[in-house]
Formats: C-alpha cells, structure tokens, sequence
C-alpha cells in the first residue's frame, strides 16, 4: 500500500461523509447506527495504522511512505512520517476508539457528534503526516474547529465563553504562524517541508526597529511558530484556555484534547522549531527552559488547590507538558527523547484520568470534588484503575509516566542544573496534589446520601480502561517499544542540529574577522 | 534462582489480588505466603551458598536513549545476599502471622474482604524491595525505592476509612518525595558526569569523581561530595533521618505487621543499603560522609528523646526504629560500611519482633495501644512477654563486655560505637552513647508499663486480654532465636579481622607488612596509608587491646567495584575499632545499666515519679512530647505557604492577571468578538465553521501563491 498514509488519515472522514450523507432521522435506531459506524471507522483506520507500524523501518531517519501529488492552485500534496511523527499517528488511531466508546451514553445529536469526531480525527492525523507547509496549516488550523464545536455544542454550562477562550488564544498564535510560513516561502521558494528541513534560513544578527535580532531571521521565525505551539502546548503563561476548555468540554472531548491536540505543540517544536531554526532556538533555549520550569511549578501549586476535579487534571497536564518544553529544549538526545516519550505517556494517562473524572461524571453529574468521597467502598475496580494511573500521573516508575520525566530532567540536568532542580520539585507536588485528589474522591469513608447507590464500572467502561493499562505499562516496563523507534531519528534530528549551530557560529565568527 | 526469589512474590500479590475471587479469598492467602515462603527459603540457600564474586544476571532492556543504557538485572553480591534473607524472612514471617494479626479484625463491617487485598499488599512490598536490593544500576533501584514506597503508601492507608490513616499515607508519600527529589538529582548528576548509572562504571569512575568539579546550581562542587549528598537526601526520606523524619511516627496508622515488616525491618533500611551499596563512591567523599555521620548521631540523639514520653507503644518502637537507624548511618557515615549492615541484620529481627510482640500486645487488648491503659500483662500473655522481653533485651544491648558473647543487639550496636569512635567522630560516639542509654530506659519503661505493676484503663478489657494464636506465635518465636543468635552467629563476618570480612563480602585482602615499626600498635603499618596514623590519636592506647602479635592480619585491598563493599586504603577504621580502649568498649554497656536503672527506679520503684517529673519540667516534656514541633513547623513553613501561593497564582495570576489581560485584548476588538458569540449563541455555529474553514484555506492558497509570485 503506497497510500496508507492518506488511508489512515482519510478513513475517518468517509465515514463521516457516509454519516452525513446516508444517516437520516434522530431515533434510537439511528444513533446507535452513528455509534457504530464511528467505532467501525475508528478501530479500522487503527486496525490499518498498525501496518504503519510494523513496516516502519526505525533505522532509517529520512521519511517513510512518502506521497506526492500536485493538488489544487499549484499547492501540492505531500505525507510522510518519520520516527518522530509516526507514533504520534499511533497514539491517534490508537486513542480515537476508546473516544467513542467513551461516548456510548451520548443523546444530543448523535449524529453530529460522530461527525465532528472522525473530522477531528482526519485533521490530527493529517498535522502528524502532512510534509508540506500549506497542508500543515490547513490541517493544524482546521483541527480547531470540531473542537470549537465539541465544547460549544456538547459541552457543560459555560461552554461558550470556554469554547471561545480556547479558540481566540489559538487562533490569535497561529495567525503569527501563518506569517512566518510566508516569510519561509518567500526566503526558501518552497512549501515542501522535507526541503524546509535542509534549507539554512538567515542568521545573522539585524537590527530590527533600533532592537538587535540575536540570531536575525530565525529568531524571527522561531519566537511566530513558537507563538502557535507554545498555546498549543500550553505553555505558561498562555495555558488559562485550558483548564477552561477542560472543564466544559464532554468527557471524550476533554480525552482527545489532553491526550492527542496537547501532542501538537510538542511535535510542531520537533518538526519544524528545532530543526528549520536551530540558530534561534539557540537563543530562546534559556528562556523556554525557565518557561519551563516555572510552568511545573506554577501550575502543580494551583492544581494544589483547585475544586473541580478536571480543572485540576488539566493543570497537572500543563505541568507535564512542561517537562516536554524542557526536554526539547533541552535539545539533547536523553531530553528529547524524553519529550516525546512524555507525551506519549500522557497521551494514554491524562486520557486515562478524564476518562476516570467521566465515570463518576456519568453517575453523579458533577466534578466537585467535595460531592465525593469514599468511592472505595462501593466501586472496588474503579477505585484500583484510578489509582493505577494516579500512580502514572505522579511518574511512579514501572509506569510509562515515570520514563518521560526522568528523561526530560536528565536531558535538562545536563544543560541548567537550576532549571532541573526546579523542575523536578514538581515530582514532589504531583505527588501532593494527585494523592490528595485521590484521596478526597475515593478513600474516606461512604457517607454521602448520594452516592449510597452508586454502581462500579460497567463492562464497557473495564474495556476502555484496559488498552490504556496495558499502554501504561508495557511503556513503563519496556520503553525501548517507543525509543528504539525515536531514537535514531532523534540522533539525526539533534546531529543536524548541532551541525547547524556550528556552521552558524563558524560563519559569525568570518563575519566578525 | 534468583529470579525466583525475585518474581515468587509479584506473582503472589498478583494471585492473591485478582485471584482470591476464583480461588477463595484463604487459598489465596495461603498462595501468597507460601510463595514468599519459597522466596525465603531459596534466599537462605543463595546466602549460604553464595561465594562471594559478584554476578550480574541480566533479565530485560530498560530505559535506553543515547548514551544511557539501562537494564533489569540482578546484581549479586553479598550485600544482595544480606538484604535477601533479610527482606524475605521477615516478610514471610510477617505473612504468616497476618493470618492471626488480620482475622476479625474490628475496622471493617461485616461481609467486607479486606484479607486478600492486605496480603497483595504485602507481596508487592516484598517485590518491590528485593527489585530495590537486588538492582544493578541505579535506574532500577528507584523503581524499587518509589515501589516499596508505593507499598507503603497502600498499606499505612490500608484503613482507607480513617482520616488520619489517610493523612499518615499521603504523608509519608510526599515526604518520601522530598528525598526522591535529591536521589534523582544525584542520578542525573552521576550520568552526566559518568555517561552511565550502571554499578560497576559509577565504581570505576569513583576515584575520577573524587577529582572533579561540578557546578550546580549556585556553586561549585566536588562531584563525589555533591553526589553522595544527593544520594543521600533520598536515603534520608526513605530511612527517615532527620528533618524528613517526620512520616514514620505517622506511618503506624497501618496495621502492624506492616510497621513490622515495612517500617522498622526492611523499608527504612533502604538508605543504608544505599549508603553501603555505594561505598566505592563514599570512601570518595569525605564531605558527603561527615554529613551523613552528623545527621545519623543527631537523628539518634534526636529520635530517643522522642522515644522517652510517647505512650502509644508503636511509636515509641518507632522512634526507636528511627534512633536505631541513626546508629547505621554513622556507621557508615565513618566508613564501617560492614558494621552498618551489621545492625541492619540484626536490627530487622529484633525490630521485627518488638513490633509483632506489640501486635501481639494490641490484639490482647482489643486495639488499645496506649501503654497507659495496660499494665501487669506478663501472666495473661506469657509468650509474648518472653518474646518482647527478648527483643528488649537485644535492643538495649545486653551482653558480656569485652566478649563477643551476647544478644544481637550488643553485639553490633557496640560494634558501631566503637566505629564512631575509631573513625574519629567525637560527636558521633557521644550521641550514641547517650543514645544508647535513652534506648535502653524507654525500652525497658515499654516493658515495665506494658507488662508489670497494676492493671490500667478498661478493666473490660483486661479481664478478656488472651494470649495470640500460634500463627502469631510462631514468627515470634523465629525472630526470637535471630535476636539471641543472629549477633553472636556472624559477628566474624560483619565485623571480625579483615580477613573474615574480606571473605564474606568478597573482598581482596592482602596480609599487612609484618614488621612491626611502630611497636605494638593495633593498627599495622598499611601498605599505601601509612602517612594517615598521625590521625589516629588511639593508635597508641591500643596496646591493651586485642592482641594481634603472631598472628597474621590483613588488610582490605580491593578496588572499588570489586567486591560488595569498598574500603579505601587509608581506612584502617575497622582495625581502629577492635583496638579501642576498653573504657569504649565498656561505655554503651555501662549506658545500657544506667539507662535500665532509671526505668527500673521509675516505673517498678517509684511509678508516681514520670508525672511529677513531667510536671515539673513542663516545657521540656511538652517540648519532648510533640516530637521538638516539627510537624507544627513545617505545616507552618511548607503546608500552608504552598497552599496560600497556589491559591494566589491562580485567582490573581491565571484568573486576575493572565485573563484579565486577555480580556483587554479581546475588548479591543470587542463587535467582532460579540458578533461571534451572538451567532454562536443563536445556533449558527455550523455556518459559521464553514465559513471558517473556507475563509482560511482561501487565506492560505491566496498566500502562498502571492508569496510565490515575488
């Protein structure tokens, strides 16, 4: 199969076409007929993204099934993947199922709902394979959407200002974004991203409104991508959209938006800030180190004290996501690796714990945490895979939580120790506000008259859990599954890296003579 | 086999957890325990048959990425040995005695299983410590570390309804981070500079390390200083020295068994297995150890007097714990790395069984745990009696001074102290002396209010206190014959001639240059160290020490690596130990007494006293009381402020500041924003994402071809 790349990404989007197309009326019969179709389509394109999977060659660090066409207005269309963005397409088709087995209980236009999910779907994929610039934007940009919709239609009482506080911020970043690609165009003449990768862009340092630009162009370039990703991410301090965008979305929104939109930052970073302009990545490293470090700590103090059970998940994401930045950052192979493994890990554990926030959501229909307590008591099971991932949250090694962040912090060790030390106090504040979550919401004794009757998990709820169990910990046990395939493109990544910083240096240094 | 002993445990808590369902929650404990029987009988086997060569037995990849190469493997050497028989015979004794300990027990309703789930508990526990033990590099050890803490976190809120067992949990998890928090740093900071965590290259890079600089944070440090005080950050959380003490008290919120086995026996010695286990990078760091004899002396002092006014009888043997864990850190702290494995060995059965006899104690009187309320208990609980009585007499060191002769405790508490001393620590030798005669006073007052003078408290439960079943008696019973045995049985190899220690560690030794230059020093003249003797000013009252004339006598000659520990050349400080003065010798036995008569004096003679004492000193005894108000302390200084901050970030920073610029923004451009929510609001939202979508895919083609046209 030449194509699997545009199978993967395109089979969500028939599906929903055919919904679209052929779903008529808003009877029973034809909600679950758009459930069905929807995990149909879901597992599929998993099922046939696992060929991408076992053909993938990791030891070659170049793109792999790759595909080329002329497209519209001249633009052309062009997929890949390499070691960096192939697991994140697995992380996807894996996670997407599981999303609509979460949303078995919908009622409110079903349909529509499908819908806006496998367009979603279609979309991440496309962010994850897309090898030109223009379809980049076009499927990073249009990602938004659905989401927008997801929160706006199916969310919870303040979903419109939540919906647009997570639209505005991001779209306000990628408009920079959108600059910056038309500024690589002008510079390179080209939108094809394997070209971009080579293609040096100016460094040398101009003055810009009376301001010295350190690094010239590409610190130019740099900070507008990082104005997109670093919202995407979230990084502090452009993260309040996320809590927000948390708290109303509907659970299976929430667990695509932690588990697989959050990835997005991350990756934009891998593909395009560190490789297209090391030389400004240079110059903003210490900076989005400290960014970091703070965001850990920032955010796990106010996770401390939060009240609704989601809101606090989403700034433990935000702190998590910190530890990307600083691997990154850090740009060295244990800290970059470490990144993607800490996204990967979160993919299936912040997805994990929404998923668990929406078990007793379903039942009780409230995220307070002071409407719990003493769950234990009459939900055993639940009881022991909320703490099997609170145990992944706080990075308990033997869970995949704890490789990314040891990772991260000794990639980051080895560049600041300040920002290390920072950084890893938030092992110690994860560990307070996860346990203290926990302990609130499930141990203590049952002694609220609402929750006498309140059922353990059902039979499908056992079956979403147990693929991200597994995940959890096949990773924590055997991380070589996921850096055997990274690693050598990582290798590559950060070797022309450095080449790029030393061809930079070299050539200020003759200016200079 | 090995990996037998590793696995036997996982496999049970795994049966026993998921499987008491199918099989019957008693099948499944029985699984369980004779799982871990098995582990412990084949840990006894490798012990006696081990010959003292390390071997590493690889089992799968671990953490790879670069240069960093990780695997789970088993590390063998003797210190696994040790640890093995250690961790698995109290587990299994522990085990067993669960099945009287857990039977009925009061904190659960009727029809509740709560069985199964306490004896996968324990398994796990079991697991994750010998992962902790038998590891290679330290990447697996902080599995097993944070495992074993895990474990403890479950078990100390194994009565999930009580609130406070809840706090004690959450507690020692977070504490227990706190040192995690340095380990890991030192892990970094040893990658960084050995490009590996692997046992063996941090050992071979260890005199490397000792030569190198690193700047953290805001200094610069010795590498081999600044790592071994990281390191030991961590194992002052997990063995709860001082400062990050303060969970193990609380931790006896968990059933007993579980302070027997987790924190008194095996958990909390995982510092100084730490410690030991890296002795060729300590021997290295002088500073690093100084701070580790300073803080273990002062964490003993400290704990003891603790130890003197509690009343509930856990926590006074958990202060103890922590005291007795204090006296293994200077050990190390002075470079007597076999000393402190010494006590660790003996302290896991003496510990073990005070706190079974205490179990033991508290299932006669129906959960009271006050020693207020008991009293006059030696004829109603005989064997048990006996047994605490025992485990008193170990841990407060009774013996024959100057012999080798005595209960476990003598042997190689005195084993330490003479190693402070010899190892030149003033401050650490008095600590432990007066140490040692705290231990021995609220020792024998344990015994005194728990065991003789008048019935206390509820005469109810008096009249029903009844003696434990035999499961219960049993383990008693074993640990019983280690706290008389265990001391005098291997006293030659933990702390005997060089060469008998060599031997059990596998250390090379090689036989001291036989002239005598010095004229009957106990300290032979050192192949490389002779220059280091002006440092010892008992060398020259040594005479009347054990004499060592004709004989031949050894000196310590490994590499570091070699070997499961490593002394440096110039640390004569075992030597230095057998030729101390007699007074030295003398001096923890003569505190042992004097510590036995105040109690004896004040709960046999005069039981009015301790009250009027307390009333008289009223600051101290409260300053003594409420444990020198650390728990007041940092809750002031940690607890709170953290809390207060979080609150402030977020209301003023992400909902005030953050936001409210954001806000601003958005009244910038105030009829675009509005127009939006008003369509949003009036249903139009799927026109409006056409648009959208139309709007930025024209957008871009529109661009890029204009771009292309320049």
């Amino acid at each position: 199969m030449d194509n699997i790349l545009s199978i993967v990404t395109f089979v969500p989007s028939l599906a929903a076409l055919i919904l679209v197309v052929f779903l008529r009326g808003d009877d029973e019969a034809a909600q679950r007929n758009a459930k069905y179709v929807a995990l149909f389509a879901t597992s599929v394109t998993f099922l046939v993204s696992l060929g991408i999977y076992f053909e993938f060659d990791p030891n070659d660090t170049g793109f792999q099934f790759v595909e080329q066409s002329d497209w519209l207005l001249g633009l052309q269309y062009k997929m890949g993947v390499d070691g960096i963005s192939v697991l994140f397409v697995m992380l996807t088709t894996f996670i997407m199922p599981l999303t609509i087995l979460a949303s078995w209980n919908v009622t409110v236009r079903v349909k529509e709902y499908m819908v806006a999910f496998l367009l979603l779907e279609t979309l991440m994929l496309g962010v994850f394979t897309a090898l030109d610039l223009v379809l980049f934007y076009l499927f990073f940009e249009a990602g938004l959407i659905p989401m927008f919709l997801i929160i706006g239609i199916w969310g919870g009482k303040n979903r419109i200002y939540a919906s647009f506080k997570f639209f505005l911020y991001t779209f306000l970043g990628s408009v920079l974004m959108l600059v910056a690609m038309v500024a690589m165009f002008a510079d390179a003449g080209t939108t094809d991203i394997e070209i971009l990768l080579t293609h040096q862009f100016g460094s040398e340092t101009f003055s810009l409104m009376g301001m010295q630009v350190v690094g010239g162009m590409q610190t130019l370039l740099f900070l507008a991508f990082f104005a997109s990703f670093a919202v995407k991410m979230p990084m502090w301090p452009v993260h309040t959209w996320l809590p927000d965008a948390h708290v109303q979305a509907p659970t299976a929104g929430s667990v695509v938006l932690a588990a697989i939109l959050l990835k997005m930052g991350g990756y934009g970073f891998l593909r395009f800030s560190l490789p297209m302009f090391p030389v400004g990545a240079d110059v903003m490293a210490p900076v989005v180190l400290w960014m970091s470090a703070i965001a850990i700590v920032y955010t796990s103090l106010v996770a401390l004290v939060q009240e609704d059970m989601k809101k606090l998940i989403a700034y433990s994401s935000v702190a998590h996501m910190g530890f990307v930045t600083m691997g990154i950052f850090a740009a060295n192979q244990q800290g970059v690796d470490g990144a993607i493994f800490q996204m990967l890990s979160h993919g299936f554990i912040s997805a994990a714990l929404f998923l668990c926030v929406g078990v007793i959501y379903d039942r009780m229909h409230t995220r307070e945490i002071d409407a719990y307590g003493g769950l234990v008591v009459r939900m055993p099971a639940y009881a022991l895979v909320f703490m099997f991932f609170t145990m992944g949250n706080v990075g308990l090694p033997g869970t995949s939580g704890f490789v990314g962040e040891f990772l991260t912090m000794m990639g980051a060790f080895q560049v600041n120790t300040w920002v290390t030390a920072v950084a890893a106090t938030g092992v110690i504040f994860s560990a307070a506000y996860a346990l203290w979550l926990y302990r609130r919401v499930v141990f203590g004794d049952l002694i609220k008259e609402s929750l006498r009757t309140i059922q353990d998990m059902s039979g499908r709820e056992r079956a979403i859990f147990a693929p991200l169990v597994v995940m959890t910990l096949l990773l924590g046990v055997y991380p070589s599954l996921v850096t055997d395939i990274i690693g050598p493109s990582t290798t590559a990544l950060l070797a022309s890296y450095d080449t790029a910083l030393t061809a930079a240096e070299t050539a200020n240094q003759l200016a200079s003579n | 086999m090995e990996t037998i002993i590793l696995f036997a445990p996982l496999l049970g808590a795994l049966i026993c957890g998921f499987g008491w369902k199918f099989i019957g929650e008693t099948a499944a404990m029985w699984v369980a325990t004779g799982l871990l029987f098995l582990s412990c009988l084949l840990s006894w086997v490798v012990f006696f048959s081990f010959d003292g060569v390390t071997a590493q037995i690889p089992m799968l990849r671990y953490i790879e990425s670069g240069t960093l190469a990780t695997e789970w493997a088993i590390r063998m050497d003797r210190l696994t040995a040790i640890m093995l028989i250690v961790v698995t015979t109290v587990s299994a004794l522990v085990h067993l005695y669960s099945f009287g300990y857990m039977d009925n027990d009061p904190q659960w309703k009727e029809g509740e299983t709560y069985k199964p789930r306490f004896f996968a508990y324990l398994s796990f526990f079991t697991f994750a410590m010998l992962m902790l033990v038998t590891s290679d590099n330290l990447v697996q050890m902080f599995f097993g570390w944070e495992g074993v803490g895990v474990a403890s976190y479950l078990l100390i809120g194994f009565y999930y309804r009580k609130p406070s067992a809840n706090a004690a949990a959450i507690k020692a998890f977070v504490v227990n981070r706190v040192g995690d928090f340095g380990f890991a740093l030192g892990i970094f900071a040893l990658f960084f500079l050995v490009d590996s965590i692997d046992m063996n290259d941090i050992f071979d890079a260890a005199p490397v390390l000792a030569e190198t600089q690193l700047s953290f944070l805001w200094a610069e440090w010795n590498a081999a200083n600044l790592i071994g005080v990281l390191l030991f950050i961590g194992a002052m959380g997990k063995s709860a020295q001082l400062f990050l003490h303060t969970w193990l008290p609380d931790a006896m919120e968990g059933p007993t068994p579980v302070s027997a086995l987790i924190h008194a026996a095996t958990m909390v010695t995982a510092g100084v297995f730490l410690v030991c286990r890296m002795s060729p990078l300590f021997e290295f760091a002088p500073g690093a150890t100084a701070f580790i004899t300073v803080l273990g002396a002062s964490t003993a002092f400290f704990a003891a007097t603790v130890g003197l006014v509690q009343t509930d009888i856990k926590r006074v043997i958990a202060y103890s714990t922590c005291s007795q864990l204090g006296y293994m850190f200077v050990a190390a702290g002075v470079g007597m790395y076999s000393a402190a494995m010494f006590h660790l060995f003996t302290h896991a059965f003496f510990k073990a069984l005070l706190f079974l006899g205490a179990g033991s104690v508290i299932h006669a009187m129906h959960h009271e745990q006050d020693m207020t309320n008991y009293g006059n208990l030696r004829k109603k609980i005989p064997y048990t009696y006996w047994a605490m009585m025992i485990g008193t007499l170990a841990i407060t060191g009774v013996g024959i001074p100057l012999t080798t002769i005595g209960f476990a405790g003598f042997l190689s508490k005195d084993a330490i102290i003479e190693s402070a001393y010899a190892g030149g620590s003033a401050y650490g030798f008095w600590m432990l002396v007066i140490a040692a005669a705290m231990t021995s006073f609220y020792s024998w007052r344990l015994i005194f209010l728990t065991f003789f003078g008048e019935e206390r408290g509820d005469k109810h439960t008096h009249e029903h206190a009844h003696e434990s079943p035999m499961v219960m008696l049993i383990p008693l019973g074993v640990l019983s014959l280690g706290a008389v045995f265990a001391g005098m049985l291997w006293y030659g190899s933990f702390f005997g001639h060089a060469d008998q220690v060599g031997k059990f560690y596998g250390i090379p030794v090689a036989e001291a240059a036989a002239a005598d230059e010095n004229g009957g020093h106990g300290t032979e003249a050192q192949p490389q160290g002779a220059a280091d003797h002006g440092a010892e000013p008992e060398a020259g009252e040594a005479d009347q020490g054990e004499a060592t004339e004709g004989e031949h006598h050894y000196v310590f000659a490994g590499e570091p690596g070699v070997g499961a520990l490593y002394f440096a050349p110039d640390n004569h400080v075992l030597d230095d130990a057998h030729a101390a003065p007699a007074w030295v010798k003398v001096s923890p036995f003569v505190a042992m007494l004097l510590g036995l008569g105040i109690a004896i004096w004040f709960y046999l003679v005069n039981p009015a006293l301790p009250a009027r004492l307390a009333e008289n000193q009223r600051p101290l005894y409260l300053f003594l009381k409420n444990k020198w108000y650390f728990d007041e302390l940092y809750d002031a200084i940690f607890v709170k402020p953290a809390l207060r901050i979080g609150r402030l970030l977020w209301k003023r920073g992400d909902v005030g500041l953050i936001d409210g610029f954001l806000n601003g923004v958005a009244m910038g451009i105030v009829p675009f924003f509005t127009r939006l929510a008003g369509r949003a609001q009036s249903g139009f939202i799927f026109t409006y994402a056409f648009w959208m979508v139309l709007g930025v895919a024209a957008l871009v083609t529109w661009m890029s071809i204009g771009g292309g046209a320049n």
